[in-house]
Parts: C-alpha cells; structure tokens; sequence
C-alpha cells in the first residue's frame, strides 16, 4: 500500500507540475488542481497509513490512527477548492478582457505589448 | 492572559465582515469604519508593544486548550514589533485610499480588513499550520485588492500572481506535512524542542522540510529566482495597493527569521544554519537584479518595485547570517524599507494623477500642480531608498556593512551593496530629473488640466507625508531605536522564554534535563 500512496502522490504532483508549465490558463488550473490532490494525499499519509482504526484512542480498538492529518487535509481541501474557483474565473475574465486564453494575454508572435 | 493579543486578528474580521453585510452601499460609512478600525488597531499594537518591551513573550491560549494540542498566539518583541509596522503603513495606505482610489471597485475596505487580518495573524501565530492558513487569508484578501479596478493588464497578472502564490501554498503544505510525519507537532514552541532530538535516521527528512519552507518564505519574500512575479504584480496593481503590498514581502522575511532562528535555531539540531549557504549568494543576486530592474524602469511605479526587490535583497542578505547583531541589523532595515517603498508607490501615484496621459511615465512632460511639494517629497524618498545620508537607508546599510564582516565572503558583499547603491543612487537622479527638472523646462501648461489635480490633496498628503517621516524619525532616534532592536534580535536567538511562555516551564526543564 506504502508504494502505491507514493507513487499515486508522485504522479499526480508529476502531471500537475507539467500542466502548470503550460502556455493556456485551462492546462494551468487544472495543473493547480492535480497539485492540491497531490499534496492533500501527501498531508494523509503523515499521520502514516493504518486501515481499519478510528481516529480515536478507543480501549476496544486495537490501536488507532492519526486524527490531525485528516483536519489538516479538510481545512487544505475548503481552501484549494475556494482558489480553484478564483482561478477559474479569474482566467475566464482574463479570456473575455485580453481577448486570448495565453498566460501572456497575448497570442504568442502577436506584434506589440497587451 | 491578556484577550488583547488576539484582538488585532479579531477586530479586522469582524470589521470586515460588517463592512460587507451593513455598509455595503455606503462608501462614507465604510471609510469611516475602516479608517477609525485601523486607527484602532495602532493603538492596540501599540499597547501590545509596550506590554510586550519588559521583555516577557506571552502565549495566548485559543479556545483555553493547552498547548501544544490547541492553536496559540505568542506575542513577544518580535511579534509586537510587526504589528506597529502593519499598523503604521496599513493607516496611511487607508488614509491615501480614502481620498478616492476605493471608488474604483467594490469592497475596497472589506477586503483591507481582511488583508489586515491575515498579515496581522500571521505575525502572532506560534503554529506552522496556522501560519499556513494566515497565509492563505492574506493572500486571498490580497488577490481581490490586487484585482481592485480591474483592467486586462491586471487581470492578466493577476492570473500568474495566483497561480505562483498557489503553488507556494502547496508547496508550502508539502513542507509542513514532512515536519509533521518526522517531529508528530505543529506547534512552534514544541518543534523547537523536538527538532533537536530527532535522530540521525529522519533528520535528512527534517531538513527537506525545513528546506522546502524557505523555498516558499523565498517566493513570499521575492528572492531571485522566485522574484519574477514581483514587478508585474506590483507595477500595475493600483498605488495603495502596491503601497500595503510592501508589507508581504516583509512576511516573507519575518517567517524566514521565525523559522530559522527561532524554531530550527538550536545549535546541532539537524536543520541548523540550512539557510545561510544559499540565502546569502540568492541575495546578492537580488540586489544585483533589483538595482538593474531600478536602472531600466519605464515608469514611477515600476522604480518603486524594482526598489522593493533590490531593498529585499540587502534585507536578505544579512537575514540568514547568524547572530544577534546581524538580526538587529536585519530589523532595522526592514522597517525601514517597508516605509520608505509604501512611500514611494504613493508618490508615483500622486505624480501619476498630475500628469496628465503621461501619468507616471519616466518622460518630459509639461509642469504640473504642485510640482515643488512632490519633487521635496520624491527627493526624500530617494535618498532614502538609495541609503544616502542622513536618513535611515544610510545608517541600516551602514549597520548592514559593518554586521557581514563576519562573513568570510565579506569583501564581495560589501562591493555588491556599495556598487548596488551607487547605482541605485543615479537610477532614482535620473527618475526625478526626468519627472520634476526637464518638467520646468518644457514651460508650457498642460492642455487638459485634470480638475481634480488642481486643489491641494490633503488627505493622500498627509499619508504619503506620514510614510516619508518615519525614515527621518528613524534616522533621528536610532540610537533607542537600535536598542530597541538588539533586545528583540536577542529575544528571537534566545528562545528559552518563547518556549516557556507556550508549554511552560515544567516541560522545558523536561526537555533540557535530557
């Protein structure tokens, strides 16, 4: 299970630092958004990966699991979802304003400055 | 346990929030509101500064869960020191705003409280995860001021301004993620006992960790390469804007400083001196590119972003090194530049509104209004922004310089600050001959006279008149002020009172007696 979390952490951070890189503001939202999948399943494994436990010190459990990372994930979950709507509209509006979906506001090899 | 110290994250919330809900279409009540809040807010951190000046860090319990299992607050010098700053530059960017730039788009104040909010948290947290989401808060209150009066350039940097700053976030939850899984706390005070005990075998992770928060205090704070999002940003963002931007910069510098000294600072524990070897050579790289930056700007307000990229750089430069005298030093210069940058962006602005379609262009243009008052005004900016004497520029580089001589290196960087401010010196002659000299020569009137340029501003004046005498007060009073600071940068070194103050004192004679 240790290989696959961790491989499933690295290619979704791999795929999102490549879209991220991209030229057009669609690829780079979406490369934001597989970069907070990326990190909220990194945040879960901190507390390292039980199965079966409650997030409770429990004296009928056999042991329990780390509750921390679970809040840490909701409150990076509540805020990368807000930022993802920012940046969503944000590059919408930025499309209809500068008449391009290039980061640059500007098709590229397009004469003069926006 | 005194409930001022949480007030200066709690009055810009609820402020905030009641500007938004009750004052929403009235623009007189919400300058109101939001001037006397802030006014408010200087006069609680000024009591949190005298309270906080006998020495003593206090800890302030979230919710009365001890720590380190609840969230807490630690005001110490440092803290408190912070807090005025904000404070000052915060009621004259307000006081500026007030006289018009809020009617250029919804919310202005709102969201002023809410950037107020973040920054101020930011300062007063002795959480790491709590840093992370007073960083967030500040950012998003800063991602809607920043768009304030829109416009496509804006939003086009806008759109990377975000997408960088989200990055660092994530970037900077990866970093508190690895310290959680090797230490099991996010608590400041608690990290900085456990982080000496780590043992060999997890401390390569710690030091990822620790390693992957100063990539993302670097983004924060502009350090090349991760500054290219600062000119941009700041050259177009509107002028009290850019003004109250001045400060995150410094957030950036102030959790370098945290960070570092104060939490990883134990002598031995595996992420000690880790900034240092590349700080150091990043900064010079800044300074270099900043006073280059400073040489080439088109306009005024370009200039003075260039100039906060350069005056990050001789911060930056001194931040990382260790010992007291060098973090004395560092704070001195921050509050200085702080000041004298907000300064500057409202000057450009003030320059801006009085000349016409040329607005802040680095071009001859005719005379305008007021010419004489604004070029005094440009005059002390420069000098102090430049580090010519007798302002505050010249004695912090000058402390600067005497404080890297413990620096092996310390011939090469003495030649960096010195060439970089020689530079810097004919970047801002040239700006200022250019905007008020060949102004007089060309003697014709302007054609369009804009209306509104012709009474005095008093209100933008008075704010941009408050920013520029800081420098002076500073330079006036360093001795104190000095003082002031050696006892701060000691307190921060010195962390066993932090510590105490958070998980008192039975836990860390604990800790000490292993």
């Amino acid at each position: 299970m240790e290989l696959l979390v961790a491989s499933g952490v690295g290619v979704l951070t791999a795929v999102g630092v490549y879209l991220c890189l991209r030229g057009r503001t669609f690829p780079v939202v979406l490369g934001l958004s597989f970069l907070s999948y990326a990190v909220n399943l990194f945040l879960f494994a901190t507390g390292r990966l039980v199965v079966g436990r409650p997030p409770i010190i429990d004296p009928a459990a056999p042991g329990y699991t780390d509750p921390l990372p679970q809040a840490l994930v909701l409150t990076a979950i509540v805020i990368s979802f807000g930022m993802t709507a920012l940046v969503v509209v944000l590059a919408l509006r930025g499309f209809l304003e500068a008449g391009s979906d290039h980061v640059d506001g500007r098709e590229p090899g397009a004469e003069g400055r926006r | 346990m005194t409930h001022w110290i949480v007030a200066p994250v709690v009055l810009p919330a609820l402020l905030a929030a009641f500007i938004v809900l009750a004052a929403r279409f009235d623009l007189v009540l919400q300058r109101t509101l939001s001037i006397a809040g802030t006014a408010a807010l200087l006069a609680i951190a000024l009591g949190l500064f005298a309270l906080a000046a006998d020495g003593t860090p206090r800890a302030y319990l979230l919710g009365n869960w001890p720590a380190p299992f609840g969230i807490v607050l630690v005001l110490d010098r440092l803290a408190a020191l912070m807090l005025v700053l904000t404070q000052i530059l915060a009621l004259s960017v307000v006081l500026y705003a007030a006289a018009g730039w809020d009617r250029q788009g919804r919310h202005f104040h709102a969201l002023f409280q809410f950037q107020l909010m973040g920054v101020n948290g930011a300062f007063l947290t002795g959480d790491i995860f709590n840093l992370f989401v007073f960083f967030e808060v500040l950012l998003i209150a800063s991602y809607g001021l920043f768009l304030h009066g829109a416009g496509a350039a804006r939003l086009v940097a806008g759109f990377k301004y975000v997408t960088v700053n989200l990055v660092a976030s994530t970037l900077f939850l990866f970093a508190v993620g690895t310290i959680y899984a090797v230490t099991g706390t996010l608590n400041m005070a608690d990290l900085a006992l456990k982080a000496g005990q780590i043992g060999p075998e997890q401390a390569g992770l710690l030091r990822t960790g620790v390693a992957l928060l100063l990539v993302v205090f670097a983004v924060k704070a502009a350090l090349v390469p991760l500054h290219l999002w600062l000119p941009g940003t700041y050259g177009v963002a509107c002028a009290p804007v850019a003004a109250l931007f001045a400060i995150m910069t410094k957030v950036g510098a102030y959790a370098i400083l945290r960070v570092h000294f104060m939490v990883f600072g134990a002598e031995g524990s595996p992420a000690w001196g880790l900034a240092e070897p590349w700080v150091v050579p990043a900064a010079v790289a800044t300074l270099l590119l900043g006073t280059l930056g400073l040489l080439a700007a088109g306009t005024v307000q370009r200039l003075a972003a260039y100039s906060v990229i350069a005056s990050m750089g001789t911060l930056l430069l001194i931040l990382a090194m260790p010992g007291t005298g060098a973090t004395a030093a560092t704070l001195y210069y921050l509050l200085h530049s702080t000041l004298a940058a907000g300064a500057l962006f409202l000057l450009a602005d003030l320059v801006a509104e009085r000349r016409g379609a040329v607005r802040d262009a680095l071009v001859a243009a005719p005379a305008f209004p007021q010419l004489d008052l604004l070029a005094g005004g440009f005059l002390l900016a420069a000098v102090a922004s430049a580090g010519l004497p007798p302002l505050s520029g010249f004695l912090g580089k000058l402390w600067i310089l005497g404080s890297v001589q413990a620096h092996p290196a310390w011939p090469w960087l003495w030649a960096a600050v010195l060439v970089t401010s020689l530079l810097a010196i004919l970047a801002f002659a040239r700006a200022g001959s250019l905007l008020f000299w060949r102004s007089i020569a060309i003697e014709a009137p302007l054609a369009a006279d804009p209306p509104a340029a012709r009474t005095l501003p008093v209100l933008p004046l008075v704010a941009t008149g408050a920013l520029l005498a800081v420098p002076v007060l500073l330079a006036a009073f360093a001795g104190p002020v000095a003082r002031g600071l050696e006892a701060t940068a000691v307190q921060l070194h010195e962390r066993h009172g932090y510590i105490e103050a958070v998980l008192g004192p039975s836990r860390l004679a604990r800790a000490e007696g292993r």
